[in-house]
């Protein structure tokens, strides 16, 4: 105990500065769409293994079906779908996630929402629906060191009886929709439904069937859809700050 | 080549054995499959590897007018959830199989409805019998009690349920339902795209998603008669190192977690996340996907990539090595790990454990070293094995495989340094019609196994994954006679995945 003591205070401070700087750049985040450049070809919802762009009248693409493989753009011959660098942002509708708009700059506003919340305490349960465990991961990893999502008043609890939001992952499959009901049965209320990931926001990538569901919102009331195929941790906390905007403004 | 038996399913007992026994032969994989369609009745193949490494497979056709087999597992132990589920999923019977119960449907499952058969159709959905029957058998007696656990658990944790039966602390007996998350993946795949099917492979199991992609992927391959080049062959086995890598060093921080060591938790969560930073920044994802594909890779790692690899890696062992110097040092917790959930030595070995479970008690199974495959070679890879099959064991299992990693990247890495520019896919083209291969990756946890099969015009027609995750059949004797305060930690030991084995 000591000698982890010890080597704790050679380390220095891991804990990320975001939001206050931007989150990694990474390249394999959701495409960017130029519409100006699009002549509705259709490679890329040929090549879209989830079903996540449609071209009929016009483009669209569904970000929260979207699992960031980058085939479309690897096929798009005009080069209106370029890569992505950003995460997709939570949004709090499904319909918000269906537009082909670009990923503006959230940067400052998020700070302001994240300063506005702080202090506040907010508790949330994690519920898997039956995921890969990729999201799961990824919430872990919100508690780590590094993102530690405490620093923003948010704490994961034991027990449903204790909180305020429902994080689920996972299609809803058939061997958890009982559980996750009475999961969410547990809570008092007011309580929050946030959908972590492609599946949770929308049943992707798995096709519907005998086990596997359409997602949370097919089950229950979803306050936030978070994309992603699993969402970085940033994108995680980013959906519960924005949970939690939602109750400070229905007040 | 495959040696290949072909046996009356009457026979399959006896052959199967003589295998065990006179060739020193290990079970793999088995798997059912419904071949009606083309005239024939349900398939069953039973492959095994030789101590040479060479398989064989024992192969058999079940009447399907009456679906019944004598079950291999009373002379083949490690055949026992293979059996049961291929009664589930295929309603193929095997008769005196020591525990016919239901695996992967649960209790409100209608009775005589098999989703892997043919006729069954994948998209529809199921509804529920109002009689659920086989509750688990639980211990009776005396003073007896039991606790019920799950499926959702207090922790960010994947689901399942665990019914512990014991007096006051001590654990008499666990019984685990799994397959909560079970998806539907590999009845998914009969019919589908072989670059469709990449995807769900990939999203198989999160933490084992670039294993899994490149098991499906050599599967394919050796269907195709196509091997990707060199340069592709390295780059998969560096990121399948980095993905063993960032599993591992978490493995090791979740196990300070199972004993309630915050510091030891949250100084291991560094570590992990700066390898998965690591993974995100020269592969693009955080998980690896996105990176394997049938043919090769879909990414390159460029000059700067090598060269991030390679400072990161120093700086990430070192750290590694103060932070595992730190845990050893520390007493309190160490001896919670001596003598804790023995996994013993002849069990492991007859009910095939795999992984890290297997090697820590002392069974010397790493497909890198048996079946070395990607760019490694004979040699390349030693086992690491351990006697005790405790949980402190499988920690140090652990923490010697992350120094194998780190030298195995710098090893591949000057490889990759020599080879130049090539093509990174080699074209698969269509696949053979009514022919089998399989592909076998050591994951984190051990060795996956995906089966695939092609019909009558080479589409695929059933994919089979055996993760290392079916080490599950083996937690439970590992808890028994141990405190049920230790269970977390004696289940972060194994480190398994709920979503591999469930599919």
């Amino acid at each position: 105990m000591l000698s982890l003591l010890r080597r704790r205070l050679r380390l220095t401070t891991a804990t990320s500065r975001w939001p206050a700087v931007p989150a990694p750049l990474i390249d394999r985040a959701q495409p960017v769409f130029d519409a100006a450049r699009c002549d509705l070809n259709g490679a890329c919802a040929q090549v879209c293994p989830v079903g996540a762009i449609s071209v009929d009248a016009r483009f669209a693409l569904d970000r929260a079906r979207c699992i960031s493989c980058s085939r479309c753009i690897e096929v798009c011959p005009t080069g209106a779908l370029a890569q992505g660098l950003a995460f997709a942002a939570p949004k709090r509708t499904r319909n918000e996630l269906l537009e082909p708009a670009g990923i503006a700059a959230r940067g400052e506003e998020l700070a302001a929402r994240a300063h506005r919340v702080l202090g506040r305490s907010l508790n949330v349960r994690h519920l898997d629906a039956g995921s890969c465990n990729g999201c799961d991961w990824e919430i872990n990893a919100t508690t780590n060191a590094v993102h530690d999502v405490q620093r923003f008043g948010i704490d994961f609890v034991a027990s449903p009886r204790h909180a305020d939001v429902l994080l689920v992952t996972g299609t809803v499959t058939r061997n958890l929709e009982i559980a996750a009901r009475r999961t969410y049965d547990a809570m008092s209320t007011p309580r929050l439904v946030v959908a972590v990931g492609a599946c949770a926001a929308s049943g992707s990538p798995y096709p519907t069937g005998y086990a596997s569901g359409e997602g949370a919102a097919s089950i229950l009331p979803v306050d936030v859809f978070i994309p992603g195929c699993p969402p970085r941790p940033e994108a995680i906390i980013e959906g519960l700050l924005l949970a939690v905007g939602r109750i400070v403004s229905t007040r | 080549m495959i040696e290949t038996q072909t046996i009356e399913a009457d026979a399959l007992p006896d052959s199967c054995v003589a295998l065990v026994r006179d060739r020193q032969a290990r079970l793999v994989v088995m798997t059912g499959t419904d071949e009606r369609e083309r005239g024939r009745g349900f398939g069953l193949y039973y492959v095994f590897a030789l101590p040479s490494g060479e398989f064989v497979s024992i192969e058999a056709q079940v009447d399907p007018v009456r679906p019944e087999f004598p079950a291999v597992t009373r002379v083949v132990p490690a055949a026992h959830w293979y059996e049961r589920e291929v009664k589930d999923l295929l309603g193929v019977e095997p008769s005196g199989h020591p525990d016919p119960r239901r695996l992967v449907l649960h209790d409100d499952w209608p009775h005589g409805l098999h989703p892997l058969r043919k006729d069954f159709d994948g998209r529809r959905s199921v509804g529920r019998d109002p009689h659920p029957h086989e509750p688990l058998t639980g211990v009776r007696g005396d003073g007896v009690m039991e606790v019920p656990v799950g499926p959702i658990h207090a922790g960010i944790i994947e689901p399942g349920h665990f019914r512990f039966g014991g007096v006051g602390e001590l654990v008499f007996q666990l019984e685990a339902r799994l397959f909560y998350t079970h998806r539907g993946i590999e009845k998914a795949a009969e019919g589908a795209s072989v670059e469709r099917v990449l995807f769900l492979a990939e999203r198989i199991c999160g933490a084992c998603s670039l294993s899994n992609a490149v098991a499906y992927s050599q599967a394919i391959e050796d269907l195709a008669e196509r091997r990707p080049g060199l340069r592709a062959r390295i780059i998969r086995s560096v990121l399948l190192e980095l993905e063993r890598l960032y599993n591992h060093v978490g493995d090791v921080a979740n196990l300070c977690a199972g004993a309630a060591l915050q510091l030891g938790v949250y100084q291991g969560g560094v570590l992990k996340e700066r390898l998965q930073e690591l993974n995100a920044a020269v592969a693009g994802h955080r998980y690896l996907f996105g990176v394997a594909c049938p043919g090769g890779v879909r990414r390159d790692l460029d000059i700067p990539a090598q060269e991030r690899i390679g400072r990161e890696c120093v700086a990430i062992e070192s750290e590694f090595r103060s932070y595992v110097d730190a845990l050893l040092e520390t007493e309190s917790f160490m001896e919670r790990l001596v003598g804790t959930g023995v996994l013993d030595h002849g069990l492991a070995d007859e009910l095939g454990a795999v992984g890290v479970a297997a090697r820590a008690s002392g069974v010397a199974r790493d497909v890198r070293a048996s079946h070395p495959y990607a760019a490694l070679r004979p040699g390349m890879v030693r086992p690491v094995v351990r006697a005790e099959g405790d949980v402190r064991a499988r920690m140090l299992v652990r923490v010697d495989e992350v120094f194998g990693s780190f030298g195995l990247v710098r090893e591949l890495l000057r490889e990759l340094a020599e080879v130049g520019p090539a093509e990174l896919v080699a074209p698969i083209g269509p696949l053979p019609a009514d022919r089998w291969a399989l592909g076998m990756v050591e994951s984190p946890r051990g060795e996956n196994v995906h089966w695939v099969m092609t019909g009558a015009s080479g589409e695929i027609t059933r994919y089979r994954v055996r993760s290392a995750s079916y080490n599950w059949a083996l937690v439970p004797f590992a808890v028994a006679g141990n405190l049920l305060p230790d269970f977390p930690l004696i289940n972060k030991s194994f480190e398994l995945c709920y979503a591999c084995l469930d599919r």
